[in-house]
């Protein structure tokens, strides 16, 4: 049983850092329709971000975080700006071939510039210790809870209470009716980038203190696709709900199933995959999303 | 301008011919001259890239039917080719079966293998449906990770050479053939699978999907059938490739090759055959030309940096051919032609 336990709390810190990173993600997608494979490499150039500023700067972890945040402030702009505004109006598959090799990009310039090794920080970000019976639940974690919680917090009141938000919320809806409206479209598109990438380096920091960084941490974003999936592409109280759901289930089957697959398992990694598909076939649409109704 | 100036077309068997005049006739049988002379003037380096180029135009085929022609993107064909390659090679390896029975049977598991993958795509599109091959790929690896006992799994497979009677092909020049071979073949189908009625509706399904289900295309069939030819494709490619190297690993069927092969349709031109071909004889060549410049860039920077630089330049030439040529070398081709049979009067 408390193996059990163990492994839902384990499981339940992991899956809000899957939220968050799925947030960042489903954020894109609904102002402007563009599926960006490119998360995951976000995370991973936040822990590299988080790396550089903490270990290498010496700096406190408040100023590594707003240095961060403002690199990602930085890269967001100017990815929409170089790549994805040329991209208006073209089909859904060069954007998603676009954020592809953005993604390529990024790999190979998180390995020219930080050697592509493995890089720790453990103990540098501040950790609390909570012990409930004989569940501990991991200290750089609880953490991540929070910090998630309150990016979540925020980001769900900016949709909802602001004029930006109410204007990214347009624009997903549809593009030509905001302009027509006197919204400017590539500001918001701009906007949700920004939003995304700052998503994503924090994700990356929280994750890097954990577990440390490296280039293969990008993998995390396909993770957050099955999240993503799951919740329903336009959600992001789905994307919160299916993170933690994900986060536990694939602790649960790799701690109970693994010991009895031959070659050592590895269900964790394939885990996501087989969500998606059952998704797929089962769900398109996810817990949450909306259904979509097609007109020729 | 899709023909020389003065030439019109007057029955309906000329309208539908690929190579409509002689000149055209000509160029083909000198280009198969060329090609099937290779050996005989370029040393064993190029013929190693001409057959991996080969194999690629194979699998890039299939890949270009299913995405280029019904819309059905998807980011799982080195999986595909895995299906296929470690079908073939468990047949010849643990059951002595010959290559040449061993191949049909690994065409056929891998197009299997991907109508139970392109389910998904009866229901979803676009960015789900890559979600779905891109779990096939992983899915597909794991699978053959976990079966180690008869896939060999992370340690690979030993995979014999293909033979007819008592000639193996052993030799590279032999392969050369064998693999160009089932290059032109794989070419002259795909050129005319989509000149078919299940090529029409593949196109009318990625045209607009609703209104090819309403003219009376069945979706779940076509849909279907066209991953199973192009997963064909890549079982045939995966098979050829895996007894070419005599040997099978996973390493052989990563992620981002299944990426870059999107890639090399992107670069090449979507939904045409000869895109398929400048997009991977472009692409391997740019490899080659990395494989070469690389050490006299490690001498400058270091090994790891110039691994990266090869990384960034392959995304920001997707990037470059996304913003500013969209359609692709081949249409760019197309171009050029019009230009040139029009010249000196442009309109």
């Amino acid at each position: 049983m408390t193996f059990f336990l163990q492994l839902i709390v384990s499981g339940f810190s992991l899956g809000m850092v899957y939220a968050l990173i799925a947030i960042g993600f489903v954020i894109i997608l609904k102002c402007s329709k563009a599926f960006n494979i490119a998360q995951g490499h976000f995370v991973m150039i936040g822990g590299y971000l988080g790396f550089t500023f903490l270990v290498t700067f010496h700096l406190p972890v408040w100023a590594s975080l707003l240095a961060a945040i403002a690199v990602a402030i930085v890269m967001g702009l100017l990815i929409e700006r170089l790549t994805l505004r040329p991209l208006i109006g073209q089909p859904v598959l060069a954007v998603i071939m676009m954020t592809i090799a953005l993604a390529t990009v990024f790999e190979g310039l998180a390995t020219l510039i930080w050697g592509g090794e493995y890089k720790a920080y453990h103990g540098v970000l501040p950790t609390i210790t909570l012990r409930i019976g004989e569940i501990s639940v991991p200290p750089e974690m609880l953490i991540g809870i929070m910090v998630s919680v309150v990016t979540v917090a925020i980001l769900m009141l900016l949709f909802r209470y602001t004029k930006s938000g109410l204007a990214m919320r347009a624009t997903a809806e549809d593009e030509q009716v905001v302009q027509s409206a006197g919204i400017r479209v590539t500001t918001v598109y701009a906007l949700s980038w920004v939003i995304a990438c700052v998503v994503g380096v924090i994700s990356g920091i929280i994750l890097g203190g954990v577990s440390g960084v490296m280039v293969g941490m990008s993998q995390v974003g396909l993770k957050a696709f099955a999240v993503v999936l799951l919740g329903g592409v336009n959600s992001i109280g789905g994307a919160i709900i299916a993170g933690i759901t994900l986060g536990m289930l694939e602790n649960i089957a790799a701690g109970y199933l693994d010991p009895l697959l031959p070659a050592g398992g590895g269900l964790a990694n394939i885990f996501p995959f087989i969500v998606i598909i059952i998704v797929l076939v089962f769900r398109p649409h996810g817990l949450f999303g909306l259904v979509e109704i097609e007109r020729i | 301008m899709a023909l020389p100036s003065g030439t019109f077309n007057q029955s309906y068997a000329q309208d539908m011919a690929i190579f409509r005049t002689k000149t055209q006739w000509i160029l083909l049988f000198a280009f198969l001259a060329f090609l099937f002379t290779c050996p005989l003037y370029s040393g064993d380096r190029i013929l190693t890239i001409l057959t991996i180029i080969g194999i690629t135009v194979i699998s890039v085929h299939g890949l270009n039917i299913l995405t280029g022609y019904c819309n059905q993107i998807s980011i799982g064909h080195a999986g595909f080719m895995a299906v296929g390659a470690y079908t073939s090679g468990m047949l010849t390896a643990h059951l002595g079966w010959s290559f040449w029975a061993a191949l049909p049977c690994a065409a056929l598991m891998a197009g299997l293998v991907g109508i139970l993958f392109g389910l998904p795509s009866l229901k979803v599109k676009g960015f789900y449906l890559i979600m779905a091959t891109i779990a096939a790929q992983f899915i597909i690896i794991w699978f053959i990770l976990q079966f180690r006992n008869i896939t060999g799994g992370g340690d690979g497979l030993a995979v014999p050479r293909p033979e007819i009677g008592d000639f193996v092909f052993k030799s590279k020049a032999s392969y050369f053939y064998l693999v160009m071979i089932f290059a032109c073949l794989a070419t002259f189908a795909a050129t005319n699978i989509v000149r078919t009625r299940a090529g029409r509706a593949f196109i009318a399904i990625r045209d607009n999907e609703l209104a090819a289900e309403v003219m009376g295309v069945n979706l779940w069939a076509y849909k279907l059938l066209a991953f199973f030819i192009g997963c064909v494709f890549a079982g045939v490619a995966g098979a050829l490739l895996v007894h070419y190297v005599a040997f099978a690993t996973v390493d052989q069927f990563p992620f981002m090759n299944s990426v870059w092969y999107l890639g090399m349709l992107i670069v090449g031109g979507m939904g045409s055959t000869a895109g398929v071909i400048f997009g991977v004889v472009s692409l391997k060549l740019l490899d080659e030309l990395v494989v070469i410049v690389g050490p006299m860039l490690a001498v400058v920077v270091s090994p790891q940096a110039a691994a990266s630089l090869s990384l960034i330049m392959r995304g920001l030439i997707i990037i470059i051919f996304l913003i500013f040529e969209p359609r692709g070398l081949a249409h760019r081709w197309q171009m050029v032609k019009a230009y040139y049979r029009l010249w000196p009067f442009s309109h």
